[in-house]
């Protein structure tokens, strides 16, 4: 196929992800900032998205407050942030427009959909109060992009390009929102087990759907360092760092990746092996940080090699 | 002229239904006026859904725009039909033996029908002069734009010879009518468009290079900002073909290729929705980011083919076209069977005479205009633009043609204030390459504003689906 239309494909497919987490980490966010917390201040719990997904020089010249209110327009409804849920949005459906030819017409006429109604809630106005329902609908509008994309799509490179696109961005979103939210989390004295705790880690499962999991799999109360081993170790976790990588890898054997299978191969290897106490003692965010890294490298591996057009 | 004048395709000067569509008129005597109106707003919702839009220029993101629909469809006979698709065909014929003729042995010249002044029309390419194209054929895709005057009387009004468009819209009109009124297509044998794609796809693949056995063929489109992007990516699609833009094709070793995931591939027919003028930066147009850099000297060797060829504007220039009937007698030894527009080339004296005499009952066109711009519409223009025009003409009389107004048909239109009617014309699209033909259908342009005679899309024109009855017993 066309280096052209694969690189749209890719893209895409991580536009869509990244708009759908974008929605999961607003939501996330919304849902601490309702219970009544001493410890923490509006300020605390609304800094922590801009900098997993902003850029904090941009918030602060535009908008200064940390707020429900301005948090939610920066990174959901601001055209000027290109990683806002409405530019990531516009930015897919671009992309999908110039290769529609390379997907089923349905596929196509979705996203599509999914544009002419973001575009038709804008001109409705989007106020705080529709925070919830914005985020579930980003949500479910990807759930069904994921549906159609797997139900109409011939099973070649181009499917496989989506594929790559979705993983390559969901694994960088889990480990981010993991990364930052942890230490946001982790109590400073060691009062844990209260209310306040159940409902905030709970939150963050939820944020990556993975709250029913958790119970499905450990049957017992909320512990932060088994939290991080789901969403990092288990392979069963849909959006876990070691199933984005379980999916990533015949992915690009099938695409014939040289450099981007082995760089795949090594971040899978340190997912596939790797021990939950080793983890710890190196230091989770020291392991986030590099898998982050990495991950980036991934993604630039793949566009050089398969993607960019060179002349 | 009033509405009387004007040949109504569905009802007589006698207000009584003709028998085409006594079937249509039958099933609107059972539909109430808002269940209309519900889907004609149901068509619209469906076209944007699927992206049937074209951009404006200049315009934001998002202000994509739709071409208006009628729901209520045009019908002709197929006695209609084959008159009118012979008359096509054999238009076509002529006017690719017209192209071969000028860029070889220039023979219409030297028999004096067409001035040799046509060589130095800005249409005409040097560049290809000489040059064999498989099968001898220039226009693989041609739109012929037909008025109708009366119950028999067909014109043409122009060729459209370049990169015609409008093809998708006879498909998707077609499919929107079949969702809509599906009970309408049990009362009407309406003969199927559908295949349009598979025969433009035979077509294509007939005219590769010779000696190339399994032909890769592909789109090249100008990209997702062109204002037919739609049509590109839709035709693309249906043939199962690469929608490539300029920057996914190179040149090398006298040869084309794309670049693919898994290396460079050669293409071997290019039906290309791009003018001459950007389709290579090295032989036309040096700025232009479009085109494919070393593409014309590679198709001058016969490496590749291109769907239409290079130098066909020279042939649906609007003052040649005043020759295409006395082509037809010169190449093919038969008698037109569709006429021309009457028409005025201003270049000769006793005709700009008579034009400038007569500018206020006339429509004048410019040579090379298309999309109904550079157009005086006489009866219409004030005293000012008339004025105007007179000076532009005295200034440059050969860049102008002079026809009489025309009494377009009108079909029933629904418009805001019920089912009115409005005037069409038709484009048939003619394809050659392993043959010559075209699928049973057409284009049905028609101006949605009343008493307005220019159906241009990019003056507000909409589109019909256009209904080709089969034939119950030969005509």
């Amino acid at each position: 196929m066309l280096s052209r239309t694969a690189d749209h494909l890719y893209w895409m497919a991580r536009y869509i992800e990244r708009a759908e987490n974008m929605a999961r980490l607003l939501d996330i966010t919304h849902k601490m900032s309702l219970v009544p917390n001493a410890r923490r201040s509006e300020e605390t719990i609304w800094q922590p998205p801009v900098s997993i997904a902003g850029n904090i020089a941009a918030f602060a010249q535009d908008y200064g407050v940390y707020s429900t209110h301005n948090v939610f327009r920066y990174l959901a409804l601001d055209i000027r942030n290109s990683s806002s849920i409405v530019s990531t949005l516009n930015s897919a459906r671009e992309n999908a427009r110039a290769v529609r030819v390379a997907m089923p017409s349905e596929m196509w006429e979705n996203i599509n959909a999914l544009w002419l109604e973001l575009h038709a809630r804008l001109r409705n106005g989007i106020g705080e109060g529709d925070l919830g329902e914005f985020c579930d609908w980003v949500k479910s509008s990807s759930h069904l992009f994921r549906g159609v994309t797997f139900g109409t799509m011939l099973r070649d490179d181009a499917f496989h390009f989506v594929q790559l696109g979705g993983a390559v961005e969901r694994a960088d979103n889990t480990a981010r929102l993991l990364d930052v939210k942890y230490h946001l989390l982790l109590p400073a004295s060691e009062e844990v087990g209260g209310a306040l705790d159940y409902y905030e880690w709970s939150a963050l499962l939820r944020a990556v759907s993975s709250f029913q999991a958790y119970q499905k799999i450990y049957r017992d109360r909320i512990e932060p360092w088994r939290v991080a081993e789901l969403l990092v170790l288990r392979a069963d976790l849909p959006r876990s760092l070691h199933a984005c990588l379980d999916q990533l890898m015949p992915l690009l054997e099938k695409l014939g990746g040289n450099e981007s299978l082995r760089l795949a191969g090594e971040l899978h290897a340190r997912l596939h092996y790797g021990r939950m106490e080793d983890i710890f003692q190196e230091g989770l965010h020291e392991f986030l940080s590099e898998f982050i890294l990495d991950n980036s490298q991934l993604g630039a591996e793949i566009q050089r090699s398969f993607l960019s057009t060179p002349v | 002229m009033s509405p009387k004048h004007y040949y109504n395709e569905m009802v007589d000067p006698q207000d009584r239904v003709r028998s085409l569509y006594a079937g249509t008129a039958e099933w609107l005597s059972g539909i109430r006026p808002e269940q209309l109106e519900e889907k004609r707003a149901e068509a619209e919702i469906l076209f944007r859904r699927v992206g049937i839009t074209f951009n404006v220029y200049g315009e934001e993101a998002g202000a994509e725009r739709l071409i208006p629909f009628d729901i209520m469809p045009r019908i002709l006979s197929a006695c209609e039909w084959q008159t009118i698709s012979k008359g096509a065909i054999q238009r076509v014929r002529a006017l690719n033996a017209f192209l071969w003729d000028i860029y070889h042995e220039r023979e219409i010249i030297r028999a004096g029908i067409v001035p040799e002044s046509v060589l130095t029309n800005p249409m005409y390419r040097p560049e290809m002069i000489g040059v064999d194209v498989p099968g001898g054929i220039y226009a693989h895709i041609a739109g012929i734009d037909i008025v109708r005057t009366g119950e028999n009387q067909f014109h043409v009004l122009e060729d459209n010879l370049r990169t015609p468009s409008g093809v998708s819209y006879m498909l998707e009109n077609r499919k929107m009518m079949m969702r809509l009124f599906p009970e309408l297509f049990h009362r009407h044998p309406i003969a199927p468009v559908e295949h349009y794609p598979q025969v433009l796809l035979d077509n294509l693949r007939a005219v590769a290079p010779p000696g190339v056995r399994n032909p890769t063929v592909v789109l090249l489109t100008p990209g997702a900002y062109n204002s037919a992007y739609f049509e590109h990516a839709f035709l693309a699609q249906q043939m199962g073909i690469e929608l490539v833009e300029g920057q996914d094709l190179f040149v090398r070793d006298d040869a084309v290729f794309m670049r693919t995931t898994g290396g460079s591939r050669r293409v071997d027919v290019i039906y290309r929705r791009l003018d001459d003028d950007f389709v290579d930066p090295l032989a036309f147009r040096p700025d232009s980011m479009l085109g494919v850099p070393g593409l014309i000297s590679v198709y001058r060797n016969g490496g590749v083919s291109l769907a239409n060829a290079i130098g066909t504007g020279v042939a649906d220039d609007k003052a040649i076209y005043t020759y295409v009937p006395e082509m037809v007698k010169f190449y093919l030894g038969e008698s037109p069977v569709l006429e021309n527009v009457p028409t005025y080339r201003l270049a000769r004296q006793d005709d700009l005479a008579y034009v400038l005499e007569h500018l206020s009952e006339l429509v004048v066109k410019e040579v090379q205009g298309s999309g109904g711009y550079g157009m005086l519409v006489g009866p219409a223009a004030s005293k000012a633009m008339l004025s105007d025009f007179r000076a532009r003409i005295l200034d440059k009389p050969e860049n102008y043609i002079a026809q009489p107004t025309l009494a377009l048909s009108t079909c029933p239109t629904l418009v805001e204030q019920g089912i009115a009617p409005r005037h069409v014309d038709l484009r048939p699209f003619v394809l050659s390459g392993k043959t010559v033909s075209l699928v049973p259908g057409a284009l049905t342009r028609v101006a949605m504003k009343e008493g307005s005679l220019v159906v241009n899309s990019s003056q507000g024109g909409g589109t019909k689906d256009t209904w080709i009855l089969e034939a119950r017993t030969p005509c």
